[in-house]
């Protein structure tokens, strides 16, 4: 083998070990909230997974400032919620959930994804 | 406790009475402690505990007093979404015109084929670079923005994919044209790629805007909806008719619809009658007949008559605001089937940017010769066809069309989770009266036992009727008032419950009730056992009446079996399903009316308590159970069945314990609505196949598996145009829905 396929094979093995540590390895801090909070939508969202308390209503902002159409649509669809985000609008979710547990929420093409963890 | 304070504008004010209408609305509100209404500013200010009070509450307090709250700024104007959407498509638009003749002319200056036939200047790759840069960073510039947001955040979606694969074409590109030497040095023809990364990025900009076309039109139902709305109404105060904006329009006003108008909110109607279309909320195309005290639904056309009614309903909590609810967020709701997906997507992207650096890896490595072009180009292709939007947009696209196109026709579908079941469904029992039978019974024999005349028997049991609540007891009024018979007084009046009901009348004592009322009082029927027979095996109710100890007459009552009732039932068993009917009549009249529709299994002389043991008992039986009912006294047998259809009520009760309200009364919309839910499924099932498989097979072939075998390696250009169709194919898949037929 040639010192350039050992390099590319080298580089290659910490290119995907680099990706997987990157996107699917990352620390998911979880926000408690308490009665209100600010998610900003840009490229994802700010924060990404918060905790709110069961059988108390907690009021969730959405500002998306990420242009992307992808991002346009906020769906929570465990509490039945699909919003339409107006680009540098407040949009406001309230939600009183009854059961506690772990909730996803996601973009309208299912690629950002948040966590509404209900405890 | 925690107290928040939230000052709001609202709608409607005009005098200082409204400000204490408002103040004292919001003030009976549990939580909100203190607020204050400016009728100079029009704005009102709570201060209240946010742990119970939502902004749900505060505009439904506001509501009911005939006002609108502007909670928050998010209340969605449909206008200004369609308005932003459609500025997306015109710039989408612009952006891959531009890119394609562009990249267009990039390609007949390089593509093999081509090239023969192009001017020399095109083939210079120094005009190519020149022309490939806007497209790359100008109608680019998308896929760079996002894939840089997501990166912040360490997610990656498929803007990340495009910018990673055509920057890689276009620096290989750009190397070649500003070194070729290098690239001659190590055995390599220098040719750019410009057209390959510019073409992708057209064809993908191409595939979007048709994507955002067709998205745009799944959504048409909630528009259409909202669009039904009237903008104004004629109404009646103190004597004098003005126009005024439906937002101003409070509950008790008299509103005057002329032909041809809109019927601006729901009420009752007070004076005139009318023919009105009502096709637009409750799928039924033949127009209906209303007369003085009928009600009206908002939304829909009054036809030829002209009519005053009064304003029951306003804003929120009209018949066509609760549909559009219910469809919103039916529509946002997750069917089951979308969990795979779910969970597939979160990790697509990453481990295709995995494979296509092991794809590069192995080419470098294995490859023939030049292999770092045929690496190059494979991995560009490997990160372009993957395409996640097609499974993202599987699903949610097929339950928007699916629950649209129900509620265009009257079908209210509460979640998706509803639509995976209904299509599950082998058992649907059926509500008799009201559901089947049009609910409103009416005298069909009297038949005497003594020598007493039909009109003095008409005469006793309706007097003794008019004090009762029982359901039977409208229909002889009815039937008395109609021969304009004058009742008699009654004295000593008890209500036998389950029995009958006594009382006195003309100093006789008098028992009217079935058969278990006689059996108690020892009253002889056996002389007209023969009659009663009879009158059962018609399916009518027979009612006894006896005057002392002795039978007097029987009063024979008869629910009319609803016109569409026969083809409905005949349609569910075409379908195979099993079709139940409940009821609460005696057997005999049970049996009979089933038999005149056409169903085989009768549950009766079931009590409105004891119809959800009996549905339990069938789902014992290994069956998934649909129930359809009213919705008012069968609500927990509704909510108990696999899935509860409420029929032509629309009331609040209803479309709460049902998973499915029907608006109309035809029963060819049980059957419709099943239909739409195992067609909606179908959809969603193809669409899901589609998106899988498609990356399922073209990944390894974007890899290059088939190279060792067949020598076949797939262009990344090819690729894009892949990828394109692929999640405009899913979206269209899903419109097809709206051409279906219910």
């Amino acid at each position: 083998m040639t010192l350039d396929k050992i390099l590319v094979s080298i580089s290659s093995v910490i290119g995907i070990a680099f990706t997987y540590w990157f996107f699917l390895l990352k620390n998911e801090k979880e926000t408690i909230v308490s009665n209100s909070i600010d998610i900003v939508v840009l490229g994802g969202y700010s924060p990404q997974n918060i905790i709110i308390p069961k059988g108390k209503v907690t009021k969730i902002n959405f500002i998306r400032k990420d242009p992307t159409t992808c991002l346009e649509e906020v769906i929570l669809d465990d509490f039945h919620s699909k919003k339409y985000l107006p680009l540098n609008k407040t949009v406001t979710v309230e939600l009183k959930p009854q059961e506690t547990g772990e909730f996803a929420y996601h973009c309208g093409m299912n690629m950002y994804h948040g966590k509404i963890i209900v405890k | 406790m925690n107290e928040s304070k939230k000052t709001f504008p609202i709608k409607g004010m005009h005098c200082a009475s409204c400000v204490r209408i408002i103040e004292r609305s919001l003030k009976n509100v549990d939580g909100i402690l203190d607020c204050n209404v400016n009728l100079a500013t029009e704005k009102a200010t709570v201060t209240y505990d946010a742990t119970k009070v939502t902004n749900d509450l505060i505009a439904s307090a506001v509501s009911n007093v005939g006002y609108k709250a502007l909670i928050d700024e998010e209340i969605k104007s449909q206008d200004e979404e369609s308005h932003e959407k459609q500025k997306e498509l015109n710039d989408l638009k612009q952006k891959t015109i531009f890119s394609l003749i562009l990249g267009g002319i990039i390609l007949w200056g390089s593509f093999p084929g081509l090239i023969n036939t192009a001017p020399g200047f095109l083939k210079n790759p120094f005009l190519q670079f020149l022309l490939a840069t806007p497209i790359q960073f100008w109608a680019g510039f998308e896929f760079y923005r996002a894939t840089i947001n997501s990166i912040k955040h360490r997610t990656a979606n498929m803007d990340t994919l495009v910018t990673i694969g055509t920057t890689l074409a276009y620096l290989y590109s750009m190397a070649v044209t500003f070194s070729p030497q290098i690239f001659k040095n190590i055995g390599i023809d220098p040719m750019p790629f410009f057209d390959t990364s510019t073409i992708i990025i057209g064809l993908i900009l191409l595939g979007r805007f048709f994507e955002a076309r067709a998205k745009l039109q799944t959504s048409d139902a909630i528009r259409k909806l909202v669009g039904l709305q009237a903008k104004t109404a004629r109404v009646i105060r103190n004597g004098k008719e003005a126009d005024i904006p439906i937002q101003e329009v409070l509950v008790g006003d008299l509103i005057r619809v002329r032909p041809g108008e809109k019927i601006p909110v729901d009420g009752t109607i007070t004076e005139g009658e009318s023919s009105i279309d009502e096709s637009m909320v409750t799928g039924e195309s033949i127009p209906v007949e209303k007369i003085k005290g009928d009600i009206v639904i908002g939304a829909t056309m009054n036809k030829s008559g002209s009519f005053i009614y009064k304003a029951t309903k306003i804003g929120k909590d009209t018949m066509l605001a609760q549909i559009i609810k219910l469809v919103e967020n039916a529509q946002g709701s997750k069917a089951p089937i979308q969990r795979l997906a779910d969970i597939i997507s979160s990790y697509f992207v990453p481990i295709v940017i995995m494979l296509a650096i092991a794809t590069f890896a192995i080419w470098y490595n294995f490859g023939p010769s030049p292999s770092l072009l045929f690496a190059m180009l494979n991995m560009v292709t490997t990160l372009i066809i993957a395409c996640p939007c097609a499974m993202g947009l599987a699903t949610p696209t097929a339950i928007m069309v699916g629950t649209g196109k129900g509620a265009e026709n009257g079908i209210l579908i509460k979640d998706a989770e509803n639509l995976e079941i209904a299509g599950k469904i082998n058992t649907i029992i059926f509500d008799k009266t009201g559901t089947l039978t049009n609910g409103k019974p009416i005298v069909t024999d009297i038949v005497a036992t003594s020598n007493l005349t039909d009109a003095e028997i008409l005469r006793l049991a309706a007097s003794l009727e008019k004090n009762s609540e029982h359901p039977l007891a409208e229909s002889i009024v009815k039937e008395a008032e109609n021969k304009n018979i004058a009742l008699a007084k009654v004295g000593n009046f008890q209500a036998i419950a389950g029995h009958g009901i006594k009382g006195t009348v003309d100093e006789k004592t008098l028992y009217f009730g079935n058969r278990k009322l006689m059996e108690t009082k020892k009253i002889n029927i056996l002389n007209a056992q023969n009659s009663i027979n009879k009158l059962e095996n018609e399916g009518k109710t027979v009612m006894m009446l006896a005057i002392g100890d002795t039978l007097s007459a029987l009063i024979a009552v008869s629910d009319t079996i609803k016109e569409s009732t026969k083809e409905g039932v005949k349609n569910l068993q075409k379908m195979g399903i099993e079709v139940v009917m409940i009821t609460g009549d005696n057997k005999r009249t049970a049996i009979a009316i089933a038999g005149q529709i056409g169903i085989k299994r009768v549950l009766a002389e079931v009590l409105p308590e004891g119809k959800e043991a009996e549905l339990r008992k069938i789902q014992g039986e290994g069956k998934k159970v649909a129930m359809v009912g009213d919705g008012i006294n069968d609500a927990p047998a509704l909510a108990a069945a696999d899935i509860g259809i409420a029929m032509g009520t629309g009331t609040d009760v209803a479309i709460e314990a049902a998973d499915i309200t029907l608006v109309n009364k035809n029963l060819n919309s049980v059957a419709s609505a099943i239909n739409l839910s195992k067609k909606t499924m179908r959809t969603i099932r193809v669409n899901l196949f589609w998106a899988f498989g498609y990356n399922i097979i073209l990944i390894p072939v974007a890899m290059g598996v088939l190279y060792p075998f067949f020598h076949l390696l797939l262009s990344p250009v090819l690729a894009s145009a892949a990828m394109a169709m692929s999640s405009v194919s899913v979206v269209t898949n899903s419109l097809l829905l709206k051409r279906y037929k219910l």
